[in-house]
């Protein structure tokens, strides 16, 4: 319990150190809500559009964005680490590696408070109504622990590729999962085989229960199907990046 | 002027092959343009049935403007990076202490970018035919779009190149991919400008993107009509000459250091 809380340490005190490092987190996904309302935001004149205000609809794709960034951001840094050495010692460290793992995956949760606040906070400023603190804490809460499950798929890559030059594949692959889903409208407004796609995509629950935060308001269906997700995702990729933890420790494992 | 052509051609080649030997510098050219544009069409195609929005066949016809501008850009941006990797490298000193014309060095990489500008030119107009969509312009309509996406592509690159001579570093130039997103969005490249947001609407009338993505998309969608070729013919004209402008300026300033 220690070692893990002393790995988030370790990771935030990069963040307190270098903030200028948190800008770019900060800045994508203010650019894509502010840019993406002022293109598509005539989308809600569609009948069935679930909401009048497009920037109340995509916010939630922003602060996952943000989430996917910082998850993504923990996957390079340990990239970096292993190609430094560092990771070697942690490795001979008495330290479980479970701890190993839950310390790196739990900072990217408190990675990504930063950019979430941020980008709330503009879209507030641009007049969004947040549907009360209830939602807003669980939206946070989701997209919180949504950055840990993108952590453990970086955390799978970092440990595959041993390189920071699988960056632009953690952040990408991990961003299209977020878009693959009812990013632009509700699902009964999408076309083709995309509504398919987002259809059975998990993260779409997810969306969802964050999405209740501008637009919805909390109500259980969307709340237990996006902690659903989130638990059938963080059991999927936890395993994985454990499995490839263990084996990258021990090769003969 | 042969000797010249022979410099551009080789140091063109050799941008190439570096393009093709680091899928880093393809990837944001080709995949993150396809990825958006299925995201795009899967998300928002129901905007054909917004009373306001123009005659097409599909929203994916509209949207294959959007693409290839976005691509042409990001060529630009990775032409810039790649002169940066030269400049950091050393390789640009051994240029410049070459005797070659020091404009060749410029040339030759933005004839990489225009040819990359092809590239995603041929690539988009193919997606969009395997997708369903149709150039009502036919084979000289997809001609006219790809001989666009080449001059887009060098023309932006000017800027690329500017960026990359004035600052030396790669870094910097790569921090110019959010403006890329900024100019893009206050176009029409995704949507109609009668149907944009404000301040977008009233940016989109000015912003030469919109009519460059106009000219490219009006082979697309319509048929080859003189006013938006002239405009889009226009507007890339004045984007090169400003990015020549800054790159010799640029250019001036490094043979200086």
């Amino acid at each position: 319990m220690r070692g893990t809380w002393l790995l988030m340490r370790r990771a935030i005190n990069e963040v307190i150190r270098v903030p200028g490092a948190a800008i770019p987190g900060i800045l994508a996904p203010t650019l894509f809500l502010l840019g993406l309302t002022a293109v598509f935001g005539k989308l809600t004149l569609l009948p069935g559009f679930s909401t009048s205000d497009f920037m109340a609809f995509i916010l939630p794709i922003s602060v996952m964005q943000s989430a996917t960034f910082s998850g993504a951001a923990t996957g390079v840094n340990l990239a970096r680490d292993i190609e430094q050495g560092w990771f070697d010692r942690l490795y001979v460290s008495p330290l479980s590696r479970q701890a190993l793992l839950a310390g790196h995956v739990f900072s990217a949760s408190l990675r990504a408070l930063m950019p979430i606040t941020a980008v709330v906070t503009i879209a507030v400023i641009f007049g969004v109504s947040i549907q009360g603190p209830d939602s807003l804490l669980l939206a946070v809460l989701l997209a919180a622990a949504f950055a840990a499950t993108v952590a453990c798929y970086a955390t799978i890559l970092a440990l595959h590729f041993r390189t920071q030059q699988a960056a632009p594949l953690m952040q990408a692959g991990a961003f299209m999962l977020v878009l693959f889903t009812t990013s632009y409208a509700p699902l009964d407004l999408l076309t083709g085989w995309f509504q398919e796609v987002a259809r059975y995509n998990p993260v779409r629950f997810i969306v969802e229960g964050v999405r209740q935060m501008s637009v919805y308001g909390v109500d259980w269906t969307h709340t237990w199907r996006a902690l659903a997700a989130l638990a059938f995702l963080a059991v999927f990729f936890g395993t994985l990046a454990m499995r490839g933890l263990v084996r990258a420790s021990d090769p003969k494992a | 002027m042969i000797q010249n052509a022979r410099v551009v051609a080789a140091l063109s080649m050799r941008s190439l092959r570096q393009a093709f030997r680091r899928p880093q510098f393809l990837m944001p050219i080709i995949v993150f343009p396809s990825l958006f544009l299925t995201v795009n069409v899967g998300g928002a195609g129901r905007a054909t049935d917004i009373p306001a929005f123009p005659d097409v066949a599909g929203f994916l016809d509209f949207e294959l403007a959007g693409a290839i501008v976005q691509s042409t850009m990001l060529s630009a941006v990775s032409g810039g990076i790649a002169l940066a990797l030269d400049i950091e490298s050393g390789f640009m000193d051994r240029l410049i202490a070459a005797p070659i014309p020091r404009t060749a060095i410029v040339v030759g990489r933005l004839a990489t970018t225009a040819v990359m500008g092809v590239i995603a030119g041929v690539w988009f107009v193919s997606i969009g035919l395997i997708f369903g969509a149709e150039i009502q312009g036919g084979v000289p309509g997809a001609l006219l779009v790809i001989v666009f996406a080449a001059a887009t592509a060098a023309a932006w690159g000017g800027f690329g190149a500017a960026l990359a001579l004035r600052s030396g570093t790669v870094s910097v130039v790569q921090g110019i991919f959010p403006i890329v997103f900024v100019i893009i969005f206050l176009s029409s490249a995704f949507f109609p400008a009668n149907l944009l947001l404000e301040p977008a609407k009233s940016i989109s009338d000015w912003n030469p993107m919109s009519f460059i993505a106009e000219g490219i998309r009006d082979p697309i969608v319509s048929s080859i009509s003189a006013e938006p070729v002239l405009e889009a013919v226009a507007a890339i004209a004045g984007v090169m000459a400003l990015g020549a402008l800054l790159s010799i300026w640029g250019l001036r300033k490094r043979l200086a250091t």
